[in-house]
């Protein structure tokens, strides 16, 4: 079946050829296109995202609009900078000779994109590669159609498209973009694709980037400010899409004695900022498609979970639709602490003392991100010296993935690679080292002929001590 | 072939093997900084002490003379270990970052931490260099290691493991020997990190099998790493590129070597000057007796693969220098081809031996064309003191490493990094790229309790947004402006 999609990579790659993705002018011109479309184009995106996730102004103009604006012109301030080569000391055993550490482009680049954040997780990525010098093709999702169909028309209109495409599609045109050579995949998405991408990616011996997901814990502790606690804990969750993001706050972990008042605060908090109906507040994303809305629906309704839910539990399935929920102490083996939930439902764990909470969390697998509330320095450094995780945030959700001079990335199940800033140009880049040297003299000892003395003067001058060397010069 | 019947007591011991090493991973002692020095002050001394043990294994496996083996081996070890311990601290210790005003008060670092259990798969012709500095890197990350060297150098192989049992944590640090049957089946077992040195080939099917676990993987394969000799004049700057280029190609184990010089690119005028230049040297630097300071072919299989290059009909007749082989000692001279077709086998394939084809080209600039008609290399090298034709060279073409005016020596530096591009590989090590290769760099951000801004939360309205507007491009001033209520939207 011809889909037209083939022949792509080596398309970009003639054009690759030419040289014209390397010039500094063309990435500027590039990145101030994307510059273009998010100043330009404001509200057909945030309509586009509202169409597909149902997602607040607010909240897309924050993390979509704005994301991708302010990662672009931090590209554009910076580029100049970043594409300077690295000047390197170099050691007694190259002596004499100069060194310096310059970053090109990896060539011909594939990003696929995932549908929570799908303007955002398109477009940074992109800017990362064209930073880089690359061309590029990108693979939004097809589970958020309106903005990638959004991002077909616009990039259509504004990039250089001989080097810069947008392929739509589903599962056959994404497995024919795969068969083809990359240098570089940036896949954002699961982990059971990420390994098909993986594999896919060996057979060309393609390096690979996976940006996956997990089940981000939020341990809570008792001697910490409440109110701002359960205010940056509901951020954290329902004011990232209703949870359906990598980072947001999967399940929390607080001691049996504090869980009641937890959760009355998060009560109180929650009403406060979604009104006594939440189902019905425009404040609050939809779930993304009916798929996943029985998905969490079911995850609710196990009937050994559905008795522990403590708030919410509304739904409207019409609008898609499902209230912040709580559920507290579901058994263990239930699927809602198992499985990455990615939706407004909050599991509380409940622990006997809140050291236990590490033991816990480093049971499952390594997520992307963990996150601790508390005043106790000594449990706040066990915390970070024992969870291993992508990135891990003291009493406060999510904020590492805003700073672009922090690496964003995985660990484990939730992936490998990182991006963000500098990162993202790195991401997308081969530094190559670069050796100078001379034809001013060279110790015999290197070369054939070999004897005994050269070997003398090999190991003074691989151990680096002037003694040794000034020794084995003369002969002793 | 073998790989069908995996010997029971096989499977039963890799498991085990990898079982412990995870324990003790799991139980923190190797991420203990006294843990991670003294393993490397051991390594140290199994280096220091058991040089002769060393050279004697690649003397056998290899017909490697001592200096060389600790020119390229020994040596370089003993600098890594060293660099290693002199870093470590600060290594370990990771750096701080800023963060946007949105999130004042608050604080970033970044830490590192191990992966947790390794495994390193190494090649048969730096049996020793191969298989150690990636564990100088796992071991300063703090990481539990499986090796697993080749069983092509198997008088090496054993020698390793040997050392590494009597001076390394074993419970922590194992060699597992074998061949194809033992690697799949390491292959199955799930690691946090696997880092591979060999051919293509086998690179795609560690990476197939890492895929199943998302395994993070680093490859150093090998190419064709041209020498692009440009004129030169002064009789001094021929000398040391001859004995350069000699070095790089028969001098390091017999050519048999990832970064080792392929074959060379020079100017037709040039052409015979160069010829003469290296038939000159190669009789000075090997002398009558060659088999002393040029180490042998692997073994009967790659000796047939490198007797079969010779053997193509228009191959045979460009040999100009040598092209005597000797099958029961394993050796073949150092031999010259001058222009062999473009498309015979010693031009399409990595050589990985010691014949040396001599490609003429009209300009020396052409060479940058002929490059990147072929995969990227791990290495490019050039000889010329033209510094236009080095910055052409450097930013058309694209390689691992680029150096000029050398070869090889590369490997020994410790402030850049190591490693391939596009066909031959990805990920990088040597100096702290080795500690940084088998770690996870963790972001660390902290906040406090002390202020909140309001804005943050829903209920959304306008005003909010100004706000945010103006804290993500770091406007405090409109920030403020807007709190007073004087700056619109």
């Amino acid at each position: 079946m011809a889909l037209g999609v083939e022949g792509v990579a080596g398309e970009l790659r003639s054009i690759y050829a030419t040289g014209k993705t390397k010039t500094f002018e063309w990435r500027v011109s590039q990145l101030k296109a994307i510059l273009k479309i998010t100043a330009h184009h404001e509200k057909e995106i945030v309509e586009a995202l509202h169409s597909d996730l149902k997602k607040p102004e607010l909240e897309a103009f924050l993390y979509e609009v704005s994301g991708v604006s302010s990662v672009c012109k931090y590209a554009l301030k910076e580029l100049h900078r970043w594409m300077m080569p690295e000047k390197v000391k170099t050691s007694m055993a190259t002596y004499p000779s100069s060194a310096e550490i310059v970053s090109e482009p990896l060539g011909v680049v594939l990003v696929i994109s995932t549908w929570n954040y799908p303007f955002l997780l398109s477009l940074e990525p992109v800017i990362g590669a064209i930073a880089a010098g690359n061309a590029v093709v990108l693979k939004p999702s097809e589970i958020a159609p309106a903005t990638s169909s959004l991002l077909l028309k616009l990039l259509g209109e504004y990039m250089d498209t001989s080097a810069v495409k947008v392929v739509e599609g589903a599962v056959p045109e994404t497995t024919a973009l795969l068969e083809q050579k990359w240098d570089k995949i940036f896949y954002t998405g699961s982990g059971k694709v990420g390994r098909i991408i993986l594999a896919a990616a060996a057979k060309h011996l393609t390096p690979v980037v996976l940006e996956l997901g997990g089940k981000c814990p939020v341990v809570v502790d008792s001697n910490v400010n409440l109110k701002v606690t359960a205010r940056r804990l509901i951020a954290g969750k329902w004011c990232y899409n209703s949870g359906q993001t990598c980072i947001s706050a999967d399940y929390a972990i607080t001691t049996k004695e504090y869980a009641s008042t937890l959760v009355d605060a998060l009560s109180s908090e929650l009403e406060k900022f979604y009104g006594k109906d939440p189902v019905k507040s425009n404040d609050l994303s939809s779930i993304i498609n009916s798929y996943h809305f029985d998905r969490l629906t079911k995850l609710l309704d196990d009937e050994k979970v559905s008795g522990k839910i403590v708030l919410g539990g509304q739904r409207d399935k019409a609008n898609l639709k499902i209230a912040p929920t709580i559920v507290l102490d579901a058994p263990e083996d239930s699927l809602i602490l198992n499985e990455e939930i990615f939706g407004p439902l909050l599991p509380i764990v409940t622990v006997n003392k809140i050291e236990d909470s590490i033991t816990l969390i480093k049971a499952k697998e390594k997520p992307l991100a963990a996150y601790l509330f508390t005043n106790d320095k000594k449990l706040k450094e066990e915390f970070i010296r024992s969870v291993s995780a992508g990135g891990i945030a003291i009493n406060e959700i999510a904020l590492h993935a805003l700073e672009p001079t922090l690496p964003f990335g995985g660990v484990g199940e939730s992936g490998m690679g990182s991006y963000h800033g500098k990162f993202s140009f790195d991401a997308f880049s081969h530094k190559k080292s670069v050796l100078q040297r001379g034809f001013s003299g060279d110790p015999a000892a290197r070369y054939p002929p070999y004897t005994p003395g050269k070997l003398k003067f090999l190991q003074a001058m691989l151990s680096g001590s002037i003694i040794r060397i000034l020794r084995a010069l003369i002969g002793w | 072939m073998e790989s069908q019947s995996h010997s029971s007591d096989d499977t039963t011991m890799i498991a085990e093997s990898v079982r412990e090493v995870r324990q003790t991973f799991s139980s923190g002692k190797t991420r203990e900084e006294s843990w991670r020095r003294e393993q490397l002050k051991r390594l140290l001394s199994l280096l220091l002490e058991r040089e002769d043990d060393i050279c004697r294994a690649l003397g056998q496996d290899l017909g490697k003379h001592h200096v060389e083996s600790y020119r390229d081996e020994v040596g370089p070890l003993i600098k890594s270990v060293n660099y290693a311990l002199q870093g470590l601290k600060k290594w370990m210790a990771g750096r701080k970052a800023e963060l946007p005003l949105a999130a004042f008060p608050a604080s970033a670092q970044l830490v590192p931490e191990p992966l947790g259990v390794v495994l390193i798969m190494s090649s048969w012709n730096f049996p020793f260099g191969l298989c150690l500095e990636p564990l100088v890197g796992a071991i300063a990350a703090g990481n539990g290691a499986v090796i697993k060297p080749s069983e092509l150098s198997p008088v090496s192989s054993s020698v390793l493991a040997e050392l590494v049992h009597a001076y390394l944590d074993t419970t922590a640090i194992k060699i597992v020997q074998g061949g194809v049957s033992v690697g799949e089946q390491l292959l199955q077992q799930k690691w946090d990190k696997i880092f591979f040195t060999g051919g293509a080939k086998v690179g795609r099917v560690v990476m197939t099998a890492a895929a199943r676990n998302l395994t993070p993987v680093a490859l150093e394969l090998g190419g064709k790493c041209p020498a692009v000799v440009d004129v030169l004049s002064s009789s001094w700057d021929q000398k040391i590129a001859m004995k350069r280029i000699l070095s790089a190609k028969f001098g390091t184990c017999a050519g048999q070597a990832c970064i080792a010089i392929d074959y060379i690119l020079v100017e037709k005028k040039f052409s015979s000057t160069l010829v003469e230049l290296l038939k000159t040297a190669i009789f000075s630097m090997f002398g009558e007796n060659q088999k002393e300071n040029i180490a042998r072919i692997i073994n009967k299989s790659h000796f047939s693969r490198l007797r079969n290059l010779l053997n193509e009909p228009m191959v045979t007749n460009s040999i100009v220098h040598g092209g005597w082989l000797d099958e029961d000692n394993l050796f073949i001279e150092p031999t010259l081809l001058l222009d062999p077709p473009v498309n015979s086998g010693i031009m399409s394939e990595e050589i990985f031996g010691p014949l040396l084809p001599i490609i003429t080209l009209e300009r020396i600039e052409d060479s940058i064309e002929f490059i990147n008609s072929m995969p990227r290399p791990l290495a490019i090298y050039a000889f010329t003191n033209s510094e236009g034709l080095k910055k052409k060279l450097s930013s058309r073409t694209s390689s691992g490493s680029i150096v000029f005016n050398d070869a090889i020596i590369q490997y020994v530096a410790d402030s850049f990094p190591f490693g391939g591009v596009g066909e031959s590989g990805f990920g990088r090590y040597h100096g702290k790229f080795s500690f940084e290769v088998f770690s996870h760099e963790k972001v660390i951000a902290r906040r406090s309790f002390l202020v909140d801004f309001w804005f943050r939360y829903p209920p959304w309205n306008d005003h909010k947004l100004q706000l945010f507007k103006s804290a993500y491009v770091f406007d405090y001033l409109g920030i403020l402006l807007i709190l007073l209520g004087l700056k619109k939207s």
